[in-house]
């Protein structure tokens, strides 16, 4: 894989998880890669069957143990394999989001996006940008356990 | 008060006499006047015991989920503000709605004993309450204090003196006076600030946490069986109170858990041993359901779907306004 | 007996803190705590009571014991210092220096605990005699005098000026070493404040409460007395009582996982949690009543049946305050008849 832009030159790599739903997302990842799109390699993914299987206290747990960055992507809604998961992902996180904010998180050090198995571009895109963002937020100090500390 | 507590003895007598129950939920005296307890009554000759006066905030709805389990017939008496627990508790099946007998008692709000003494009040002795008087007796001379003043803080958002559920109401209506408060007034001021100030605020107030869950354990939401902060296996059981981080997750956690079932009835925040202000937490999120989904109150009812299992084809995308802003 | 003044404080707990660490109770948002004094503490001697007790600084919620570290195939543990610095613990309650009876009896019995030892030998108490008893306060209950608690130096906060007095030769010690800010006084101040404190106590609600002596002999009656049912229905099994009890000295000793590294720490437990010592496979106290009974069974007939008749507990009141539900130490005793209403 190929080193993202972003994080060259610099000695600050930030750690990045990646939730992607099985049917979409993780497809898509996989679609960046047959297209030879590049994405960070500091992005770790891990698969789940559905957008809607990430419960909240996932997301919070990264942070905890060290993630500067989490991005949750699923289906398109509508989408979905399951029909409906991704809709009640969309609430969810929506609520996830405003409470981080509320709380003094960073905005931006979460992020949701829907992802088809046909965008591997848009994955690639998705994942610069984002990688980008976190590394222009830093090393999330807010909710890490401090007994984690790089 | 009084004559509601002497309509509450007579009732809880016929329900015991005549077997229509096996137990009574209702409030025992303790060693101050203002130390009322709940207490489950079994049989009639106990309950000369029964108390009913402005130190009463406990709601007894929780408390079914016990004897629920074990097919008992429970009454309970419900202030207004206690009946929308009882359907919640009802509405996420932790109590069968046949086997209990729902009791409205009306209420002119609760005093906060705390408020009291943090004013200096200390050795109280006895405390007597007629009308919007509080005279507080105490070894070092008498006090006395208007009851508007003194209420308790969920009092002072009082839902109003409807009952969402009841088999049976005692007495007449009593409303709450005092200067209402809108909780959403705090949440609002806390929005108002920058990033930067509420993460300083939360951290001040999440660190005094000393994680005895007493929060999780009065709250009518908090009904699962296993909560997964007690179990040793699932790696977020945190007991101790390592660091602010543990207390932000336990915290976040279970309000956002209860998002969308939280009655509102800030109990969570009375009970905090530390004073912690939780309400602000979980009023964010029923502030947050009725803006982006539509105003909901739940334990209005025992049938309706809660936000967090419903959705709608056009529901708010979770993107941020200003990415990337610290 | 020696006073020093009003005036003349921030300068005494400047020379204290010089000796050492110095914890006094003080505000820190909204609630009175014990803290480390730093210049600009708003030091608060008035509170009859700590939100927390002392126990906090001896036995913290949360303490690391031991790193175990992985490099390759290496395996090396690392022992946590002893906290071995000089600590001052100034304006303790009779009531709480009265706790160190009990956490002695716990932590400095064979297997001795050497970081409750370390923090234990490493301080000296200066304790502070009430003049303002609440209506939560039973201490007499336990023979303590409020009005003269004892400690390493005992002081009394008479108007503006705080009399001095040293009980022990770590306290004489100390005194010695701020002798310049103190002043001689006389005793009449002081024994006037404690008559008048006594007959104060004698008006409250709890001055007549009494725990029988003989209740740890009769422990089987007490153990399957019918009162436990009712009480335990009540309860709600949160640890607000344990967590700010002067006397509760449960933990449990628990691992954090780093990538290469663990840390093992120890932290606070309660007899009411569910997953309260989780033995082979579970906690053997299935029910809340069991739980609920065993706290204070522990307090009221193991602890004294194995202590030569002291109860654990100490008459502090904080569970009176803090407990949701109004459930304490006073209503269980009572409610098992085992207290003695002279």
């Amino acid at each position: 894989m190929l080193e993202s832009e972003a994080c060259e030159n610099t000695n600050y790599n930030p750690l990045i998880v990646a939730f992607c739903c099985n049917w979409c997302s993780y497809a898509g990842a996989d679609g960046a890669g047959t297209a030879r799109k590049s994405y960070p390699a500091n992005i770790k993914i891990i698969k789940v069957p559905c957008s809607c299987r990430v419960n909240p206290l996932f997301v919070l747990r990264a942070f905890l143990r060290g993630a500067d960055g989490v991005i949750l992507c699923g289906c398109h809604p509508g989408d979905c394999h399951y029909t409906s998961g991704n809709y009640y992902t969309r609430r969810r996180m929506k609520l996830l989001m405003s409470t981080l904010s509320y709380l003094g998180i960073e905005d931006g050090r979460m992020r949701v996006e829907w992802v088809s198995a046909a965008e591997g571009n848009k994955f690639s895109e998705t994942m610069n940008s984002f990688a980008e963002t976190i590394k222009s937020l830093g090393e999330n100090v807010k909710l890490r356990d401090l007994r984690c500390k790089k | 008060m009084q004559k509601i507590a002497e309509l509450i003895k007579k009732e809880a007598e016929s329900l015991l006499k005549e077997n229509k129950v096996t137990a009574v939920w209702a409030w025992q005296p303790g060693e101050f006047y203002y130390d009322n307890s709940p207490v489950c009554f079994t049989a009639p000759e106990q309950l000369d015991k029964l108390v009913y006066n402005e130190f009463c905030p406990s709601n007894l709805g929780k408390y079914l989920m016990a004897g629920s389990k074990k097919n008992e017939t429970m009454a309970v008496f419900a202030k207004p503000c206690d009946t929308y627990g009882i359907n919640q508790l009802i509405k996420d099946h932790r109590i069968k709605r046949e086997l209990i007998t729902v009791i409205g008692i009306p209420c002119s709000g609760m005093i906060d004993i705390k408020k009291i003494k943090n004013q200096g009040v200390k050795g109280i002795i006895s405390v007597s309450v007629s009308g919007d008087d509080v005279i507080v007796t105490t070894a070092y001379g008498d006090k006395n204090f208007k009851k508007s003043e003194v209420l308790l803080a969920k009092c002072m958002s009082c839902k109003g003196s409807d009952y969402m559920i009841a088999d049976k109401e005692l007495g007449e209506k009593m409303e709450v006076k005092c200067q209402k408060l809108n909780p959403e007034d705090g949440v609002k001021k806390l929005e108002a600030m920058t990033s930067q100030e509420r993460f300083a605020f939360w951290q001040q107030e999440l660190s005094k946490c000393i994680r005895c869950n007493a929060c999780r354990d009065i709250c009518p939401a908090c009904s699962c069986e296993q909560c997964i902060f007690d179990n040793q296996e699932a790696a977020v059981a945190g007991k101790a109170s390592a660091n602010t981080a543990e207390e932000q997750m336990f915290h976040i956690i279970r309000a956002y858990h209860v998002a969308g079932r939280c009655v509102g009835c800030g109990e969570c925040a009375r009970v905090c041993p530390q004073g912690i202000q939780l309400g602000l937490l979980n009023t964010k999120f029923a502030k947050d359901i009725n803006e982006f989904y539509g105003k909901y109150q739940p334990g209005a009812d025992d049938d309706s779907k809660a936000p967090l299992v419903d959705y709608k084809f056009d529901d708010v995308e979770p993107t941020i306004s200003a990415k990337g802003v610290r | 007996m020696l006073k020093i003044n009003k005036a003349k404080w921030a300068e005494l707990f400047a020379a204290l803190s010089a000796q050492g660490t110095l914890y006094l109770p003080a505000e820190v948002d909204g609630k009175v705590d014990f803290t480390v004094w730093q210049d600009g503490t708003e030091v608060n001697l008035q509170a009859t009571q700590t939100a927390k007790s002392i126990k906090n600084v001896f036995f913290p919620q949360i303490e690391n014991l031991l790193d175990f570290k992985t490099d390759g195939l290496k395996l090396s543990v690392e022992q946590r210092m002893l906290p071995e610095e000089d600590t001052i613990a100034f304006g303790v309650r009779g009531c709480d220096v009265c706790s160190f009876e009990v956490l002695d009896k716990v932590f400095l019995k064979e297997p001795v605990d050497a970081f409750y030892k370390a923090r234990r030998e490493h301080c000296t108490i200066v304790s502070l005699a009430c003049s303002a008893p609440d209506e939560t306060c039973f201490c007499d209950t336990f023979a303590i005098d409020a009005t003269n608690p004892g400690g390493d130096v005992t002081t009394w906060l008479v108007g503006d000026d705080l009399f001095w007095q040293a009980n022990t030769d770590k306290g004489k010690e100390l005194t010695e070493k701020i002798q310049a800010l103190l002043a001689e006084g006389d005793e009449a101040g002081v024994n006037a404040q404690q008559k008048a404190t006594k007959e104060i106590m004698a008006k409250l609600p709890l001055a007549d409460f009494k725990i029988d002596p003989k209740i740890p002999a009769e422990q089987e009656k007490v153990f399957n007395s019918a009162i436990w049912k009712q009480l335990s229905d009540s309860c709600l099994s949160c640890c607000a009582c344990t967590y700010v009890c002067p006397t509760c000295h449960c933990y449990d000793v628990r691992d954090f996982e780093i990538d290469n590294k663990v840390e093992r720490f120890r932290c606070w437990d309660s007899c009411m949690c569910k997953d309260f010592t989780k033995m082979a496979a579970v906690n053997p106290r299935v029910s809340r009543l069991e739980r609920f009974r065993q706290r204070y069974m522990h307090k009221l007939v193991y602890f004294p049946e194995n202590n030569e008749g002291t109860f654990a507990c100490v008459g502090c009141g904080r569970c009176l305050q803090k407990c949701p539900v109004s459930l304490n130490i006073v209503k269980v005793a009572k409610a098992l008849g085992v207290a003695k209403d002279v």
